[in-house]
């Protein structure tokens, strides 16, 4: 059995025939992680300082000579990186005096801080098998980000309560601004709403479950839901970037719903997150300073939107992005900012951010080569071994010589 | 879904009874069953006039006679599946042959399931188990309206 470290459900039931390091077969592994698996031997990233390949205790040491000789530097990514290396990360952001923060500080944080701060109920995903007959996709599309989810969680599967499976026992409700492949499957439970639309909706929702009359076109519907809903024995609110990124980001209205919703039944949280291990960022933040990312250790412990990347990237001198990729994923001006700035690149792969780096690590890919632990996205801890040998250091061991060096 | 009138609108619909059969509507239904082949209609592959039935006919019953399709009419249209398993975990011969691993979500452990997922796509395997196999079929629809891409379809 090997793991899966392609998407934060971190499936554990993979079966593969390696040939060297080339996948030869593999069974119950995705379309997405069939494809992170032969990426171990595509476009591997080499130790280089200014483009020139250099052996990896001097890109090593240079990394920590660009990082110690800054004054204001940025720890960023930790999504694709084992908690032992975040641990090592937050330990090297504290000696630096430096910024360290993730992609949840523009996507999903602030749900999972609720959730880490005990604000927003939340559960496992083997209680959602076991018990679950209501799911919402709420800005999520499983079906396309994390193929297996709703087969092996959140709607097929039979469960200890949920014998009967998706036929009976359960019911999908997808709220989105467009049909997506999640909205198709549970085509009778879609909502459509406009771009922004989430606040609205919420509180539509909400006069619903307060027994008044939505101001929605198809009150009707609207009513069936909300005694669907009142009916729930056992709801699971998947969220996704599509409410994070609402227009506004005000998620103050879908936080009241769900406290409303559990004074009427029993509804938990679990934000579907990309990365294979963002949870595990937040969680170490978490236990460490009390938030769950833009943190900066600069004097004391400081948290506020002003340490996240989005508006840091204005006043730092220099980065080290691990396991990301933020000039793939960033807005162009940000992209372009961030590329100016000197960048230490651990990776494991050649990506945009890269090739914009001053100074590349390679690392081996967790799970693949190299052993560790992550958190699922519903906080359940995996331990993974390597599946293959590699003569690549693992992510701990790079950030650890850095901190060494600087 | 080839329909049985689709053939016989394109079958000489003499009821000649050359292929054995008392009408062309039987053979039709057989052909659709795979338990004969076109050839075995005569008049249609020799006589001329027929040309262009023949052509249609052979164009209609590609998909069903192509070597992707299994004995059932099952197409996995492979560029499409994205590998989610949810038709392995909704099949419900699947959930019967395979109480502790598809079942509840993860791959087969019985080595009973029909289908899995291998190397990222789906593949039907042990196809005399499905719901589909043979003349008493049941018209199960489970692993189509579970699919998010229609990657899998039943000609």
């Amino acid at each position: 059995m090997a793991f899966c470290t392609g998407c934060s459900l971190l499936c554990d039931d993979i079966e593969v025939d390696f040939e060297g390091a080339k996948v030869k077969k593999t069974l119950n592994l995705c379309r997405k992680g069939r494809a992170h698996y032969d990426s171990l031997v595509v476009d591997r990233l080499a130790p280089a300082v200014d483009g020139s390949e250099v052996g990896i205790d001097e890109a090593a040491s240079k990394a920590a000579e660009l990082l110690g000789g800054a004054e204001k530097p940025l720890l960023f990514g930790w999504g694709n990186s084992t908690l032992a290396a975040q641990g090592a990360g937050v330990r090297l952001a504290k000696k630096l005096g430096s910024v360290i923060d993730d992609p949840s500080s523009y996507s999903q944080g602030l749900i999972t801080e609720k959730i880490l701060k005990g604000e927003l109920p939340s559960c496992t995903f083997d209680d959602v098998r076991n018990f679950a007959d209501v799911s919402i996709f709420w800005g999520d599309d499983p079906s396309s980000s994390h193929p297996r989810h709703l087969s092996r969680f959140s709607y097929f599967p039979r469960g200890e309560k949920r014998q009967r499976g998706y036929e009976e026992d359960r019911e999908a409700i997808v709220v989105d601004v467009r049909k997506s492949p999640t909205a198709q499957i549970a085509a009778d439970g879609f909502f459509k709403i406009p771009p922004g639309g989430d606040a609205e909706f919420a509180e539509a929702l909400m006069a619903t479950l307060g027994g008044k009359i939505p101001k929605v076109e198809d009150k009707k519907r609207m009513l069936n839901l909300g005694t669907k809903l009142r009916k729930a024995k056992f709801g699971v609110i998947f969220t996704g970037l599509g409410l994070a990124h609402s227009r506004g980001g005000d998620l103050g209205p879908f936080f009241t719903l769900v406290a409303k919703l559990n004074e009427l039944a029993r509804f938990s949280v679990i934000p579907t997150l990309g990365d294979y291990n963002t949870r595990g960022f937040n969680q170490t933040l978490f236990d460490e300073t009390g938030s769950v990312n833009s943190v900066s250790f600069g004097g004391g412990v400081e948290h506020g939107p002003e340490f996240g990347i989005a508006k840091y990237l204005d006043i730092c001198d220099a980065v080290m992005v691990v396991g990301s990729d933020p000039a793939a994923v960033l807005p162009a001006p940000l992209a372009k900012k961030l590329s100016e700035i000197p960048m230490v690149a651990v990776a494991s792969q050649r990506t945009l951010t890269t090739d914009a780096a001053k100074v590349t690590i390679p690392i081996g890919v967790a799970g693949l080569e190299a052993e560790g632990s992550a958190l699922r996205s519903d906080g359940v801890k995996v331990d993974f071994d390597a599946a293959v040998e590699s003569g690549y250091l693992s992510d701990v061991e790079v950030i650890e010589r850095i901190t060494e060096a600087v | 879904m080839i329909s049985v009138m689709e053939v016989y609108k394109l079958l000489p619909k003499t009821n000649c009874k050359k292929c054995g059969l008392p009408t062309c509507m039987a053979f039709a239904v057989e052909l659709l069953g795979k338990r004969k082949a076109i050839e075995d209609c005569t008049p249609l592959v020799e006589e001329p006039k027929y040309e262009k039935k023949l052509a249609g006919l052979r164009e209609l019953m590609a998909p069903l006679l192509s070597a992707d399709a299994t004995e059932t009419g099952m197409v996995i249209h492979t560029e499409k599946c994205y590998g989610c398993g949810n038709c392995v975990v909704a099949c419900p011969v699947n959930v019967a042959s395979d109480p502790k691993g598809t079942a509840i979500g993860r791959g087969p452990v019985s080595g009973k399931a029909i289908l899995m997922v291998e190397d990222g796509v789906v593949k039907c395997v042990n196809v005399d188990q499905c719901r589909r196999f043979g003349p008493e079929k049941v018209l199960c629809n489970a692993c189509i309206v579970t699919c998010p891409s229609k990657a899998i379809e039943f000609i």
